[in-house]
């Protein structure tokens, strides 16, 4: 019961994981697990969402954001973004199916957006520090470094995850649990982009008015 | 799409039950979506476009429309029977978000209404 591609239509009280036909296929339970990982990660967000939105006023007289942003590089970075979760479908895409070389260049693909945004980010974040505007300057900074930086450290695992999730391919094939796993890499990739369409929206566009 | 008393399976989050070509065409439209919907924020943060106190509901509806694009497009979130459990997760999760950042906001501003009879009077006592 792994391959979901195909609509399978019964009655329902035969309807596996409707309490006939016994449980869900095996795929279906884990993404649903891990939906709802991703959601409870979502409220984690919304508590510093929350505690930005609160303090983006307490600058202490210090810098305001409409100083410190770029939305020029915001913009880039939202572009990296947004591509990379569209490249990131069409490598999951490809590897169901197992089409291994096209996953390949989807997933390094996925990776150096990945890592663009990254990159744009510390030099934005080095920057601020450099310029005595780091976490420590007042309590919108804080707020700012805070949910900004708890997004920049999910990237940064999940280019780690994507890391690890070809040397899997590599390594044991596209198997039946590899493609799980997968599907739960990006589940969480396009949840990451899910929360920097909030960010960018409430921090930078914002930020700057 | 069916007979009468059948239903499909329970979806798996992220999966197209479709062929890969339609798989293909709905990961591009949502990126020109998505696209479209990222300029439209910046082009309306940056120009007076719109009407200037307005700028804020604009830009937060077009968050939602892009968040809306993503779940539909990209996590092949839909309306079907099999689709219930993973939209019930995803409203309960929203009420959450919209509980705790909503409620912050309410009450946080509530109380600085309430401290702060003199702005200028208060931050002068905490220097």
């Amino acid at each position: 019961m792994t391959d979901t591609t195909v609509p399978n239509a019964l009655p329902t009280e035969l309807v596996p994981g409707r309490g006939g036909g016994g449980p869900a296929s095996t795929r279906t339970v884990v993404a649903y697990g891990f939906w709802i990982f991703l959601l409870s990660d979502i409220i984690m967000f919304s508590g510093l969402f929350a505690a930005y939105a609160v303090l983006s006023g307490a600058t202490a007289d210090g810098p305001t954001g409409r100083e410190l942003f770029d939305l020029r590089s915001a913009f880039i970075e939202t572009a990296c973004l947004l591509v990379s979760s569209y490249t990131c479908g069409l490598g999951a895409l490809s590897a169901e199916q197992q089409r291994r070389d096209r996953y390949y260049l989807f997933s390094a693909l996925t990776f150096l957006l990945g890592a663009a945004f990254l990159f744009i980010e510390i030099r934005e974040f080095a920057g601020m520090v450099h310029e005595g505007s780091g976490p420590s300057r007042s309590a919108f900074l804080s707020a700012f470094f805070t949910l900004v930086g708890m997004h920049g450290a999910h990237v940064t695992s999940g280019l780690v995850w994507l890391i690890y999730m070809v040397a899997q391919v590599a390594v044991k094939g596209l198997r039946p649990h590899v493609l799980r796993r997968l599907l739960c890499f990006s589940l969480f990739w396009h949840a990451l982009d899910i929360v920097w369409v909030g960010v960018f929206t409430l921090v930078y566009l914002m930020g700057i008015r | 799409m069916d007979g009468e008393g059948s239903v499909l399976e329970d979806r798996t989050p992220g999966v197209e039950h479709a062929e890969s070509r339609a798989d293909f065409l709905s990961y591009t439209a949502g990126l020109i979506l998505a696209v479209g919907l990222t300029i439209a924020s910046f082009v309306v943060a940056e120009t007076n476009l719109l009407w200037g106190p307005g700028i804020p509901v604009g830009l937060v509806v077009l968050a939602f429309a892009q968040i809306g694009v993503h779940l539909v497009f990209f996590l092949h979130m839909g309306t079907g029977p099999d689709h219930t459990n993973n939209v019930l997760a995803l409203a309960f999760g929203l009420l959450i978000v919209f509980l705790v950042i909503a409620g912050s906001c309410w009450i946080m501003a509530n109380l600085n209404t309430n401290m702060a009879t003199s702005p200028s009077h208060i931050m002068g006592v905490q220097r």
